[in-house]
């Protein structure tokens, strides 16, 4: 007869889990490979080649990975308070249609005015996205993974229906996409012919900001209250739906940020495929990293630079990039297995028989 | 108003309706079978896709219509019995394990795709379900076209709905699945292993949920294509809980549904000069975040739903 157990999970498996996942998940895409007939350490070396082989290639990753941030730091935010935000995706596309219906010309001004607006324009629009579903939770009780994950599908048809209205490019030769972003409400880049941008500093900026939020402060506190335990934190006096509602507008506005960066740092005009998917893997980033607001920064250069490598080894060898998915949906099933390795331990219960 | 009057009057629309609701009253009594044991299963986009995946590879290389069928059913059960090790014996969260398996499903079939076929630009065909025409009642006009010449998988959906309403309201094993996702103490207390129900309910609902994917390469269309499954999953989840868990109802709202997207498309092509399209494509998902927040207030979830159980521990 075997039980299981909880136990204090020790500060070296907050470490260890993630970087055990990521290394496991790593190593399992040696079976896709596998099937795909591919060599596979050559395969292997492909994808080391391009995230670390050329100081372009790691600044691609870095670029890759300050969306990820973002949108990382966005879930581990909302999932602290167990507000399970699935919907950075929409956020971060209405994020970047604020950012282009400002930047892209509509409003003129120094940069230094322009370039705060569009930010704040792109967060404040991404809160809104978020702030709805709250807000039908906390009144209604309904859902907020199921409306979260559905209006992902509303706002990107939004922003295609924007993208062939009012805010198409009309010297776009009838492209649905939006009208370039001003110089003055450009992000600037960080080095020369790099694609790298100040959006980075941006996302660590937040992730610093974030930890001493979490940490130091009253309302970090009170955070972690509602999403540990609702009922025993109206008990002590927490606001429990305004504290939600305060987490879904800075949720919101992370992975609208995100979006800004992305059209106004990295591709300077907004199409309707701005994202592979980085609202989803950006939760995969915020379980990496445990909803960590430090850890989430090196959980999203893992998942960034398994996506530029996976990238370069199929365009040298021809196995689908989809490999790259695989790695980063097993990562996050492994930590969560992971997780539980450090917080329970299975132990033999006597039957009868003599212990073991 | 005329218009309208003319879209309901055509047959066309009630069948649409009908072939619009197939995959859905699959991944509707899939989530309920999941559900009600006590296991939220948000694995089903991914399962969805996967199944519509394998079925069509697998009746591509030549395993018959049927056996593709199979084999979309067989993936799912397999993906559901993943999320239920994690979620059930092990405990962990069913919102982080589903959208894991999401993840998962959805790039393992993208992958799978790829691997089997690289080069393609346009997706190889394969012979769909063809339309059964119900002797004589196929022959009628307007029920003839509009109920009578659907695929055998239609019927197999309705099919499902009356299997899962007798298991669940008339036989002991349906009682014992609705009590271990209400007290699972109490399951476990007449000797009946919860784990074994919840793992066995979450497998039967995923297989479901598969075989709707399935539909939608091999009757609704005759190819895979990447992101065809469009959500469909999500809005499951949102119609499980307007039917309060409860197959017939799961029906109505599927048929329901149906009925909204059908009538969207044909106001769409009515009125597409003056309307962006988009703003049509919408109203199926924002109808289904309406109907999610009008069922809230009364939807009586499962009490264990969500609430992982250790044995030997209370």
């Amino acid at each position: 007869m075997i039980r299981i157990e909880p136990r204090e999970p020790s500060a070296l498996t907050n470490v260890a889990v993630p970087v055990g996942a990521a290394v496991i998940s790593l190593g399992l895409a040696a079976v896709p490979l596998a099937l795909a007939g591919a060599d596979i350490l050559a395969a292997f070396a492909l994808m080391w080649g391009g995230v670390f082989g050329s100081l372009f290639a790691f600044t691609e990753t870095l670029t890759r990975a300050t969306p990820l941030i973002l949108t990382g730091l966005a879930a581990a935010v909302a999932f602290r308070a167990r507000l399970w935000n699935i919907g950075g995706e929409g956020q971060l596309y209405l994020g970047a249609l604020a950012a282009v219906a400002i930047g892209s010309g509509a409003v003129a001004g120094p940069a230094w005015v322009l370039l705060p607006l569009v930010m704040v324009a792109g967060a404040l629009a991404g809160a809104a996205a978020l702030v709805l579903p709250a807000w039908l939770k906390t009144r209604f009780g309904a859902d907020e993974v199921v409306t979260t994950l559905l209006l992902n599908f509303v706002i990107l048809l939004f922003v295609q229906m924007m993208l062939e209205g009012p805010l198409q490019d009309p010297m776009g030769m009838g492209w649905p996409q939006s009208a370039p972003v001003v110089e003055e409400a450009t992000l600037p880049q960080l080095l020369d012919r790099m694609r790298l941008h100040a959006g980075l500093l941006v996302g660590l900026a937040a992730a610093v900001i974030l930890h001493g939020v979490m940490t130091r402060t009253t309302w970090g506190l009170r955070m972690r209250a509602v999403g540990e335990n609702a009922p025993a934190a109206r008990h002590a006096g927490i606001p429990v739906t305004r504290t939600l509602l305060w987490v879904a507008v800075l949720s919101g506005a992370l992975a609208g940020l995100a979006g800004v960066g992305e059209v106004a740092g990295l591709k300077g005009y907004l199409t309707a495929d701005l994202s592979p998917g980085y609202g989803y893997a950006g939760i995969v980033v915020a379980m990496l990293a445990r909803l960590s607001p430090l850890g989430v920064v090196l959980a999203a250069l893992f998942v960034a630079a398994v996506f530029v490598g996976a990238d370069t080894m199929s365009r040298a060898i021809g196995v689908s990039s989809y490999l790259a998915d695989l790695v980063v949906a097993t990562s996050l099933l492994t930590v969560l297995v992971g997780g539980f390795v450090a917080r329970y331990r299975v132990v033999r219960v006597r039957t009868g028989e003599a212990r073991q | 108003m005329i218009e309208i009057l003319e879209i309901l009057a055509n047959p066309n629309f009630w069948a649409a309706t009908i072939r619009i609701a197939t995959p859905l009253v699959f991944g509707v009594l899939g989530a309920l079978l999941c559900e009600r044991a006590g296991v939220l299963n948000l694995g089903i986009e991914g399962i969805f896709t996967a199944g519509a995946m394998a079925g069509w590879m697998a009746a591509w290389l030549g395993a018959g219509l049927w056996g593709g069928v199979l084999v979309a059913a067989v993936a799912g059960g397999l993906f559901g019995l993943l999320h239920a090790v994690l979620t059930v014996p092990l405990g962990l969260s069913q919102h982080v394990s589903g959208l894991g398996v999401t993840l998962l499903a959805t790039s393992v079939a993208y992958f799978g795709y790829r691997t089997a076929l690289p080069d393609v630009s346009s997706p190889p065909r394969i012979e769909p379900f063809p339309p059964l025409d119900v002797p004589l009642l196929s022959e009628l006009p307007f029920f003839g076209p509009a109920l009578f010449q659907h695929t055998a998988l239609t019927w197999l959906a309705l099919g499902m709905v009356v299997v899962v309403w007798w298991v669940m309201t008339r036989t002991p094993l349906g009682l014992a699945i609705r009590a271990v996702g209400d007290n699972p103490d109490a399951v476990d207390a007449q000797g009946l292993s919860v784990y074994g129900l919840r793992i066995g309910a979450v497998m039967a609902g995923s297989a479901l949920m598969a075989v709707g994917g399935a539909f939608l390469t091999m009757a609704a269309f005759d190819a895979f294509f990447f992101g065809m499954v469009n959500g469909r999953g999500w809005i499951c989840i949102a119609l499980v809980i307007f039917a309060s868990w409860r197959p017939w109802k799961a029906l109505f709202g599927a048929l329901l549904f149906g009925a909204f997207d059908a009538f969207q498309v044909r106001l769409q092509t009515a009125f597409g000069e003056e309307v962006p399209g988009q703003l049509f494509l919408m109203t199926p998902y924002i109808l289904s975040i309406i109907a999610l927040v009008v069922a809230a207030r009364r939807a009586d979830y499962p009490r264990a739903l969500l609430a992982p159980w250790f044995k030997g521990q209370r």
